[in-house]
């Protein structure tokens, strides 16, 4: 009880420390510019890891259909937040379908409490037009078997990619010009929150939910069927309900996430979402290990900020002492990621954290061990 | 439409699904023993088409050609060694995650070696020689593809059906513990697998890429899918299955684009895999498998 009690504490207290860094950041905004934007990347690569991992990982449904339903999600988003004195610069090809442009001017004169929701519920129209089609696609596909369930996923997302690029739709999606001008991350309550947070706090909210999914009596049923199929049905589990339900919470907050993606990047088109997107997160998820939620997260972080950040050198070309060193030019640092996949594919099947999850208990103890080494160490430096 | 242009295409469309059929062999084969979509399949046919193209920088077309054929057979068969083989008794799916990573290790590595930029295929004189058939008109190309698509078949179901590696093939993919106890070098048969199927992407690259005129570190990703679900409609293990599924597929997205729907022809591909896979699972000509607890 004292440890549960003490474990509570520090997360909050982490949590906390974490706003709070956020917040000062939000203030020094020009000096961090580069941070903040890959911190914001990675909160909104996290949420889509963990509910990707909700599907595989805790299902053991191998899905690859999350850059589809991210695109749903995005586009929602981008389409009814495009403020309406951009549109014709937006819509500059081929114009804009009119019943959608008298629609967004209602919106703009509407009353200013409508306007400062209207963001989030661009953001919720998107998910939820994303887990309909989840919930559709999804009694047909779930009965698939593992690899023909990943392949029909894809071509799902394929199919959802060339609806949106399509010509007929260009009124509205503005076919293979891709959307631009999308504002940013909206405030939240008032502006308590600033823009900067809101995709943390959003985040933050979407994570929390799903672990308390996982730890439900739902949560214990998709590990059930993740384990033995069969095994799982003899004990009374509805199958098709339990894959189900997994299948749409987890593109719900796919798309949710693909709605942030769209206000962070301000601009999307379809190609934006295409198979390596759906690649790029599996490799987070895989790197984070497989059916861990912690691991997802900390994953995010870590190859978001690799990738944008910390392995840039590998791009730039690299003189020491005068001497050239070979290999070190455009693209080397995708190399050097897919080979580190591999070896993680390969060696360290777990990754991170394999399917365990972080617990201050094992931190702690970690933390204490290392002590107890240099009393060791010093004791018999002593004897010496 | 007049039925000249309907005829036009539709020859298009026989060449192009010709060099989809000898890829999706390459993925029936490989499902059919070790039941795994091998992903990188497509992006081996991409790196098959940079092998061309470096060696018909400095070589002659007939020698290119060899060279290109060992270097991707050898590839397909490292591949399989490196990535697949230490995963052998692992649950499939870290072995399909494996196969996606040396998928992405492909993209980047042609990435990081040839750029992103386009590279012009180059032109082998007598491939591309126009061909006047009545009103018709097509290279050699585009008449070779399933002539050598189906003289290659019929090759490759002698070797499965009358040789003692093909025998062996059936039993791997039969029953693989079974045909392990009856002492066959399963290591092996797999690496023919590979090898056969591989041997075929070059192939295909070949006839492909020489009616695409060029080539990006991406151009193998959706030609790969495309012929994973031409496999999958002819019923995934059946060899002929593959090469009927890969003309159907080629003749109707050639058609689709002359009637000018080109954004939807890929997506057609898939929309069909997935009311194949609801309608009758095991393809045009698979067998039915029962599953046991």
């Amino acid at each position: 009880m004292m440890k549960h009690k003490r474990n509570a504490i520090l997360s909050l207290a982490s949590l906390l420390l974490l706003f709070a860094y956020l917040y000062y950041l939000n203030f020094h905004h020009a000096q961090h510019g580069m941070l903040i934007s890959i911190l914001e990347k990675s909160a909104i690569l996290a949420l889509v890891a963990v509910s990707m991992n909700l599907l595989n990982g805790f299902t053991g449904l191998f899905s690859l259909g999350q850059a589809g339903f991210m695109s749903i999600g995005a586009y929602v988003t981008a389409i009814l937040l495009i403020p309406v004195k951009s549109l014709d610069g937006v819509y500059y090809v081929n114009g804009i379908n009119p019943a959608l442009r008298s629609f967004k001017v209602a919106i703009a004169t509407a009353p200013s409490w409508v306007q400062s929701i209207y963001p989030f519920i661009a953001l919720l129209l998107g998910a939820l037009l994303a887990s309909a089609l989840a919930a559709l696609v999804g009694i047909a596909v779930l009965r698939l078997k593992s690899d023909y369930l990943a392949i029909a996923t894809l071509g799902m997302s394929e199919i959802v990619r060339a609806i949106f690029s399509s010509p007929q739709l260009d009124g509205i999606t503005n076919g293979s010009y891709g959307l631009n001008k999308i504002p940013t991350f909206p405030k939240m309550f008032g502006s308590l929150v600033p823009s900067m947070v809101t995709p943390f706090i959003i985040t933050a909210l979407c994570i929390a939910f799903m672990v308390l999914l996982i730890k439900s009596s739902y949560g214990r049923a998709f590990k059930a069927i993740r384990e033995d199929e069969i095994a799982a049905e003899a004990m009374g589990i509805n199958l098709f309900k339990h894959k189900e339900m997994s299948f749409v919470v987890s593109s719900f907050f796919s798309a949710l996430s693909g709605g942030m993606l769209a206000m962070y990047m301000r601009s999307i088109e379809a190609k934006t979402f295409s198979i390596s997107l759906t690649y790029d997160i599996l490799l987070i998820i895989v790197i984070g290990g497989i059916g861990s939620v912690t691991g997802s997260i900390l994953s995010a972080f870590l190859v978001t900020a690799s990738k944008e950040w910390w392995l840039r050198f590998f791009d730039q070309p690299l003189v020491i002492g005068g001497w050239h060193v070979p290999l070190f030019r455009t693209g080397f640092r995708m190399v050097i990621f897919s080979l580190l996949l591999m070896v993680v594919v390969l060696v360290y099947r777990r990754g991170l954290m394999g399917s365990r999850e972080f617990s201050w208990d094992r931190c702690i103890a970690r933390v204490r061990s290392l002590f107890h080494h240099q009393d060791k160490r010093q004791e018999r430096g002593g004897a010496q | 439409m007049s039925s000249t242009t309907i005829l036009q295409h539709c020859l298009t469309g026989i060449s192009l699904g010709g060099a989809y059929a000898l890829i999706a062999i390459g993925y029936t084969l490989v499902y059919g023993i070790l039941r795994l979509i091998n992903f990188a399949h497509g992006d081996i046919f991409m790196m098959a088409g940079y092998f061309m193209i470096f060696a018909m920088a400095s070589l002659p077309w007939p020698l290119s050609i060899v060279i290109t054929l060992v270097v991707t057979t050898l590839m397909g068969v490292g591949i399989e060694k490196i990535a697949y083989r230490p995963l052998r008794s692992s649950p499939r799916m870290s072995i399909m995650i494996s196969a996606i990573g040396v998928s992405y290790l492909l993209q980047n590595l042609a990435t990081y070696l040839f750029t992103a930029i386009p590279r012009g295929y180059p032109e082998i004189p007598f491939l591309k020689r126009i061909f006047h058939l009545g009103e018709l008109s097509a290279s050699f190309v585009t008449l070779l593809t399933p002539i050598l698509t189906i003289v290659l078949v019929i090759l490759l179901m002698i070797l499965v059906n009358t040789t003692k590696t093909g025998m062996a093939m059936r039993a791997v993919s039969k029953d693989f513990e079974t045909a392990k106890l009856m002492g066959i070098n399963i290591n092996a048969i797999i690496s023919v697998t590979f090898a056969i199927g591989s041997f075929l992407a070059a192939v295909g690259s070949i006839l492909y890429f020489t009616d695409r005129m060029s080539v990006t570190p991406f151009s193998g990703t959706l030609p790969g899918l495309k012929c994973f679900v031409a496999a999958v409609f002819g019923g995934i293990g059946n060899i002929g299955g593959a090469v009927i599924g890969g003309f159907f597929i080629g003749m109707v997205e050639t058609l689709l684009v002359a009637l000018g729907y080109s954004t939807f022809s890929d997506a057609f591909t898939f929309l069909l895999l997935i009311v194949m896979l609801l309608v009758k699972p095991t393809g045009l000509f698979g067998e039915k498998t029962q599953e046991k607890v």
